[in-house]
């Protein structure tokens, strides 16, 4: 083993530039992934959390007396699909909420309560906003909408562009996923393009090793402890780079942008593990793998 | 010349029990088309014994390098066996390949020696892949080093080196492990009288511990000199199969007319006692 760390030492020494190059590609790839990530995962956070506000509200009628109120809560809780959570808002509670928003209008104008009581229902899922409505209020042959009981006057989402919403932020979290995916392809050609190219620099020595009578995992060896040094020193330098990045820049904002504090983000400690580990698990395959086109002497 | 007896004896404890066959090398019906479709070798058929220092001429393009590379396995033949020691070469698969290899020196004209690594460290690998002790290696490779004339130069890199120096290096590497067989392709096609002189006295020492010794080449002044043995491969076949023959059946008064009209110097007459006592003088002085 000493034997193949020295070989491996040896050749970084003797290859400086490839090598150099190496690693300059793994440290590259590994800051754009290191910023990438924590964008990507913060904007599917705000996404989701923009989807979950999407809510299905259930006005019922201003007359609605206490026993329909409770037949009404009951159909919810038990008889609908796709409900998620019911909250109930009575007529005082939303008077109240909406007199400390818009107290002009409603000190002054109003005299009596216009609010009927509310059903606030979130929906199983986000998606499914569209469905609980039709289920709640199914459309009628003439393009009206009924009720499912006589007490509920009128079933609206919070807001009518729910399903721009939905679209929009389906977009975005596929767009993401998309970018994720071509960065880490364009970063794995990347890779196993330096390390072919130093490769190709060594084939004859590849040669000459394998007509002395070296087996091919003893060729082998030292080029993968090569790859996991570069990788591991590529690695290494792009988390001090993003660490520096993080601690001047990023941090000193985090108080002013919500986005930066997406909750869904993961540590950084985390983050960087998992990105050293990548790079020198991609590195070390990558020069085991491209050396097999060589060995076939 | 102490040096010399211990190589004999390390190779002697290597080799086969007496009993086995004597041939080292045998050629039955070979033939090898290559994937282009070019002819390299056609129903080759030939035996060498141990001990036996044999040269392969003929033109080029007539399949000298076809034979050497189906020995090393870096081809297999189309057709026909090839037996080493006694051993069906195609039978040997995957990892036996490498250790097959480790039994053969070999010498090119490149030298192909690791171009980052010291003189010592290129003779040294050889002893590495096998899995010698840092501590046998240390006492083999000045060793080796000293019998090829190599003492000084231990720690230069090859490219630091003469080609004769290189070639020596090569020598070094290919012997070090006493292979019983070892296989040069034109092992002085890049170097000049004198320097190939030095290579070939080093090969024949080598045969002299006992190593089966095969070289090809288009050194006609060596061949004739030394009087071996003297296989003749034309466009693929084997066509003169000669011992103490001499690089062709022409006489010697055509070939320096061939030099003369090609406007290079006569070569000057050597006196030579009787040929091949050349080297044996070499080695005594
Ligand atoms: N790798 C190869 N692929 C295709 N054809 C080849 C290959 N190697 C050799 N040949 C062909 O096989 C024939 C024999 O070639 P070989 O190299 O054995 O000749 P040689 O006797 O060593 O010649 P030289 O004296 O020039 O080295 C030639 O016609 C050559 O073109
Ligand atoms: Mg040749």
């Amino acid at each position: 083993m000493a034997f193949f760390i020295k070989e491996a030492l040896r050749s970084v020494q003797r290859n400086s530039v490839p090598s150099f190059a190496a690693m300059a590609s793994i440290l590259v790839t590994v800051l754009v992934l290191g910023i990438f990530i924590p964008i990507t995962q913060a904007t599917t956070g705000a996404a989701n959390e923009v989807r979950d506000k999407v809510l299905v509200n259930v006005y019922l009628k201003t007359d609605a007396k206490n026993a329909d109120r409770d037949r009404v809560s009951a159909l919810l809780r038990r008889d609908t699909k796709y409900v998620g959570k019911v909250e109930f808002v009575s007529r005082q509670a939303a008077y109240r909420e909406q007199k400390k928003d818009y107290p002009e209008y409603y000190s002054e104008l109003l005299g009596s309560n216009p609010l009927p009581d509310t059903f606030r229902v979130t929906p199983d899922s986000p998606d499914n906003a569209l469905k609980l409505r039709d289920a709640l209020a199914p459309l009628t042959a003439s393009g009206q909408r009924a009720t499912v009981d006589p007490a509920i006057d009128t079933v609206k989402n919070r807001k009518d562009d729910t399903s721009n919403i939905l679209f929009i932020t389906r977009v975005v979290k596929y767009a993401m996923a998309l970018l994720a995916a071509l960065l880490v392809l364009a970063s794995v050609l990347l890779i196993s393009n330096t390390i072919r190219l130093s490769l190709f620099a060594r084939r004859r020595e590849v040669e000459v090793m394998k007509l002395v009578g070296a087996t091919d995992w003893f060729i082998r060896w030292p080029f993968v402890i090569e790859g996991v040094l570069l990788g591991a020193l590529g690695g290494v330098l792009a988390v001090l780079a993003l660490t520096v990045g993080k601690v001047a820049f990023v941090d000193p904002l985090v108080s002013d942008f919500a986005l930066l504090r997406a909750p869904e983000t993961m540590q950084f400690g985390v983050l960087a593990l998992l990105l050293l580990g990548a790079s020198v698990g991609v590195s070390a395959m990558g020069s085991g793998l491209s050396l097999r086109r060589f060995l076939k002497v | 010349m102490a040096i010399v007896e211990r190589h004999a004896r390390a190779r002697n404890r290597a080799a086969a029990p007496p009993d086995r066959a004597p041939s080292v090398v045998e050629f039955a019906g070979v033939s090898k088309t290559y994937e282009s479709g070019d002819r390299g070798l056609e129903l080759a058929t030939f035996t060498i014994d141990r001990g036996e220092f044999v040269f392969l001429v003929g033109q080029t393009g007539s399949g000298k390098s076809t034979i050497m590379r189906l020995l090393i396995k870096e081809h297999e033949p189309t057709s026909g066996t090839i037996s080493v020691a006694g051993k069906d070469l195609a039978k040997i698969e995957g990892k036996g390949v490498a250790h097959y290899r480790r039994n053969l020196g070999v010498v090119f004209q490149d030298f192909k020696l690791l171009p980052n690594r010291t003189v010592y460290d290129n003779v040294a690998y050889a002893l590495q892949v096998t899995g010698h002790k840092r501590k046998e290696i240390r006492a083999k490779v000045p060793d080796i080093l000293r019998l090829t004339g190599l003492s000084l130069k231990l720690h230069s890199y090859p490219d630091q080196l003469s080609g004769g120096e290189q070639q020596r290096v090569a020598v070094a590497r290919a012997f070090v492990n006493h292979p019983p067989l070892l296989l040069a392709d034109e092992p002085t096609g890049n170097l000049d009288p004198e320097t190939s002189i030095g290579i070939m006295q080093l090969l024949y020492r080598i045969n002299r511990t006992g190593t089966t010794v095969i070289v090809a080449t288009h050194d006609n002044a060596m061949v004739d000199r030394m009087r071996r043995r003297v296989i003749e491969v034309h466009q693929g076949r084997i066509v003169r199969d000669e011992h103490g023959g001499g690089y062709s059946t022409e006489d010697e008064n055509t070939s320096e007319f061939g030099l003369l009209m090609r406007g290079e110097p006569s070569p000057q007459p050597r006196r030579l006692s009787s040929p091949g006592d050349f080297f044996d003088d070499a080695f005594r002085g």
